[in-house]
């Protein structure tokens, strides 16, 4: 009688050289860029009660916009949420058990991408004041 | 962990509800910023009139505010799902879990507070 296959969940060490297929880079970068949203909620609330407050907090909110910090923290917010919804929008589609074949799913993977990644790149530009 | 001989409180056993609202919240946030973002392009060009402006009506107030809801109830079981996947010590688990929703909370009276000053 041969030993039963022991089947364990890989180590950290293996992260780096597991091929990820698109679906699951999209699936962590989902994780990833909802706790960075959960993270960041604070600053974010900030920056829209100073957008609010007053003629005054908005400047200063146009003012705190030009440090490189609020520039990185913006971006990040951005692409988070665009990923984000992107993303979601697949899974609420797999849930309708659309697309739920693997030649499908990597194909809107990578349409979730062709949308997110664009989209993101537009708005960091422009919060970066290239364009 | 129990508490009591049979009573397990930790896990995702709250049925379905819990899967349903994270689908449901979803979909509220993604319409409201779709309207947000029509919004705030018909209100172009933006400064602290126009910006304020759009969230200055009650319905918007109250559309917002209803937003920052189903944002709360969407992170905490996001925020949920990931405590439960990586901090295995359940009593460390439990004490992040409900900071979470602590902290959540006062997130949305803060949001409200925001909202209704305009």
């Amino acid at each position: 009688m041969s030993a039963r296959q022991v089947i364990r969940n890989i180590s950290i060490a293996d992260l780096v050289r597991y091929r990820l297929p698109v679906p699951g880079v999209l699936s962590i970068l989902h994780r990833i860029s909802g706790a960075l949203m959960f993270l960041l909620l604070p600053l974010t609330l900030w920056l829209f009660d100073l957008s609010l407050r007053s003629e005054i907090g908005y400047q200063q909110l146009r003012q705190a916009a030009e440090g490189w910090f609020v520039k990185v923290v913006l971006a990040t917010l951005v692409w988070s949420l665009l990923h984000h919804l992107a993303a979601g929008v697949r899974y609420l589609l797999l849930d309708l058990d659309l697309g739920v074949d693997r030649a499908p799913a990597r194909r809107s993977a990578w349409i979730v991408f062709a949308v997110s990644l664009p989209l993101a790149v537009w708005a960091a530009l422009i919060i970066f004041g290239v364009l | 962990m129990s508490i009591g001989a049979r009573r397990l409180v930790v896990g995702a056993h709250y049925g379905l509800a819990d899967w349903l609202i994270q689908r449901a919240t979803a979909i509220v946030l993604t319409i409201y910023l779709i309207a947000l973002a029509i919004r705030i392009v018909l209100a172009r060009p933006i400064d602290y009139e126009s910006w304020a402006g759009i969230f200055a009506p009650f319905g918007m107030k109250t559309a917002t505010l209803i937003a920052f809801v189903a944002l709360a109830y969407h992170a905490w079981i996001g925020m949920r799902d990931i405590w439960m996947d990586y901090v295995r010590p359940t009593a460390i688990r439990i004490v992040l879990e409900a900071g979470t929703i602590l902290w959540l909370a006062a997130c949305l009276m803060w949001a409200a507070q925001i909202l209704w000053k305009v």
